[in-house]
């Protein structure tokens, strides 16, 4: 993937609203993102954190007020959205409902002037690939949610765009149904070879389908990388936090070495906590480590020491709050074995023990 | 198994559904007294009146005869009573039915571009768009169409402007021509477009728009392919509200046509009035009525497909 040709190449991209009478409000702030050749890329923040902005961008229903948007090597942020080789699968699917499923499908290849035949056969393919054959004489308000999805994927791929826009797709499905309909777009994208940019406020979703994800928040991106690097290398607070649950430990650098540093953390004991280059190697920092990455165990064998004040059973995992020494709250996040489980009792001291290298140093 | 008697509470829940279906068949009573003392009773007034004979000082002699039908058609000789073709009462259908179609298209046509506008105004500004478009309806249409009589008539405030800055040097003749009629009905019938289009337009999810931008058609593609089809019924809804009252329409060609170029509704207002022939006018009035039910059923019929009649 990673000498593959660059799709999408955004380059300082800014929007920015103007109200008469109101302070000029920038959606998108100075974005650089380049996305490549087949990539699944998705685009994750909270609402307002300008992901649909930039979608709108590249899809050319918006235009930048400064900046360029480049399409393999064209730039395109002033075309209008009919003379990009883009298409959009919309959050509402914006299924035409005066055509029958077929006729959207088949809508923009009309549009571009195909002879009949090629759009005949086209559309029965399209009909094929999201399984929804039966269907195809159907009024769009005839067929259920998930379907509408399906005819709303069909109706974005059939004129083979070089790259496919998904605004938050699966944001009015129920739960079972987004869990089929990720492995079903995820399939989609493999079989179809085209480039997905992806819009979600939904981590989970994110870090199962992409191949690569930018993390945005009041418009900028933050942070762009695999799932992996997103959520085991946060590099800001934000990332770390928005993306899973994470302990925040405020320290202090002891020393530092090649990315491992020592941090004199402020509820007393001294760990080691890795970090990406050019993070600060000295004076205050904020230590993140993840649930997951620590153990409850006796309080003399652990590297942190607390009171344990709460255990929430979740089935798979149990959660243990753990008041430190300075009274910061960490959680625990333990796998639930078969059989008896190890009692703490609330109210005791126990140890949490942190697996090797997982304490990260975070940027900001 | 035997069958179980209702409970207590399922006797109680039927007894109430039954009050309450009766108590709502109740709640339209009155609207239903109104339309059947007003609307019903004299429509079959109308008809009998159109079998009967008039009396010569106005009202009927209450004898059968289809006269009335005859002289739609027809002038009977005075010297030896044979029957004559006479077109003058058609060529009046027909004037009307062309002023009410071409009034129908030009409100359309500006109508349309008027509604879209509207409704892509931001929602907190579009109930003054419609409070905008409602303003003619304050004033009586009466009082309206005099003042288009002194805004166009030779006098008028176009052509004294006109001639003021020398533009012309004698006065464009504009009050009683087709022309005057003509405006005046676009101006009485124009918000009655405008606002069915609105409310189909309000409705319509603008995103349909940007996926028809999105999946390559033109603004002339989007306008054709997807705004016009979701906005057919507000279309369908304007063109009657707009041709059904302008086909009878009585103000506008009695003020500004001066009686030259008379529409149904002066045509039927006469033989109530001057003419003091009752059964003819009344006669004239269900053939009117007939022809726009006839008209209304190969309308729906070509519409009905897509577009469902509320």
């Amino acid at each position: 993937m990673s000498n593959s040709k660059v799709a999408i190449d955004v380059r300082g991209a800014s929007r920015v609203f103007k109200a008469p009478g109101q302070e000029p409000v920038a959606a998108l702030d100075n974005v650089s993102v380049s996305i490549k050749e087949n990539e699944f890329f998705t685009l994750l923040g909270p609402s307002g954190c300008g992901k649909t902005t930039l979608l709108r961008l590249i899809a050319g229903f918006d235009f930048p007020t400064d900046g360029q948007i480049m399409l393999y090597g064209e730039d395109i942020a002033v075309l209008p959205p009919y003379k990009r080789p883009v298409n959009t699968v919309f959050q509402s699917y914006a299924l035409f409902p005066h055509m029958t499923v077929a006729q959207n499908i088949g809508f923009g290849l009309e549009m571009q002037g195909k002879p009949k035949a090629e759009i005949d056969a086209r559309v029965a393919e399209m009909l094929k690939l999201v399984r929804m054959e039966p269907m195809k004489d159907r009024k769009t308000s005839q067929i259920s949610g998930g379907q509408q999805q399906r005819v709303a994927l069909a109706r974005a791929l059939a004129p083979k765009p070089k790259v496919l826009l998904l605004d938050e797709p699966l944001s009015a499905l129920d739960y079972k149904l987004r869990k089929d309909m990720q492995i079903e777009l995820k399939r989609l994208q493999t079989e179809t070879g085209i480039t997905f940019i992806f819009v979600t406020h939904d981590q989970e979703e994110a870090l199962t389908m992409s191949d690569r994800i930018a993390v945005m928040s009041k418009g900028k991106i933050l942070q762009v990388g695999s799932p992996h690097d997103i959520y085991d290398r946060p590099a800001v607070r934000f990332v770390a936090d928005f993306i899973g649950e994470t302990n925040f430990l405020s320290g202090a650098v002891k020393s530092s070495a090649k990315g491992n540093s020592k941090v004199k953390l402020e509820c007393g004991p001294e760990i080691a906590a890795s970090s990406d280059d050019g993070v600060k190697s000295q004076g205050n920092v904020t230590v993140v480590i993840r649930p997951e990455h620590s153990n409850l165990c006796a309080a003399k064998q652990g590297q942190l020491k607390g009171v344990l004040e709460n255990a929430v059973y979740f089935g798979t995992d149990t959660h243990y709050h753990v008041k430190l020494e300075d009274g910061t709250h960490f959680m625990v996040r333990q796998q639930n074995e078969g059989g008896a489980q190890k009692a703490f009792a609330i109210g005791a001291l126990v140890g949490i023990a942190i697996d090797e290298g997982t304490a990260r140093i975070l940027r900001d | 198994m035997m069958d179980a008697p209702l409970s207590p509470a399922a006797q109680v829940a039927a007894e109430n559904d039954k009050a309450v279906s009766r108590r709502s068949r109740l709640l339209s009573l009155p609207a239903l007294f109104i339309v059947f003392v007003f609307g019903v009773l004299p429509l079959v007034l109308i008809c009998i009146y159109s079998f009967l004979k008039p009396y010569q000082n106005g009202g009927v002699v209450w004898q059968f005869s289809t006269d009335a039908y005859l002289n739609f058609l027809f002038q009977r000789d005075i010297f030896d009573d044979t029957l004559q073709f006479a077109p003058d009462f058609l060529i009046i259908y027909g004037r009307s039915i062309w002023y009410a179609l071409f009034t129908t298209v030009v409100c359309l046509l500006l109508g349309f571009p008027t509604a879209y506008f509207m409704a892509t105004r931001p929602p907190e500004q579009r109930n003054w768009w419609v409070l905008l478009i409602t303003i003619p309806f304050w004033s009586n249409l009466l009082v309206r169409t005099v003042a288009i009589m002194f805004i166009i008539r030779d006098e008028g405030l176009i052509n004294d402007m006109l001639i003021y800055f020398h533009v012309i040097d004698k006065p464009i003749t504009m009050l009683y021509t087709d022309f005057a009629i003509i405006l005046g009905l676009l101006y009485s019938f124009l918000p009655f477009m405008v606002l069915p289009l609105y409310s189909s337009l309000e409705k319509m999810d603008f995103r349909l728009v940007e996926a028809g931008y999105d999946l390559y058609a033109s603004r002339w593609q989007v306008l054709r392919r997807i705004i016009i089809p979701l906005a057919k019924p507000g279309i369908v809804a304007g063109s009657l509200l707009v041709f059904i009252p302008a086909l009878g329409a009585y103000v506008p060609p009695l003020i500004l046509g001066g009686g030259r170029h008379l529409m149904i509704g002066d045509l039927i207002a006469q033989q109530f009035g001057s003419g003091r022939n009752w059964p003819l006018g009344s006669a004239q009035a269900l053939i009117l009525m007939a022809a726009v039910l006839v008209a209304l059923y190969f309308y729906s019929r070509n519409e009905a497909g897509p577009v469902k009649h509320g």
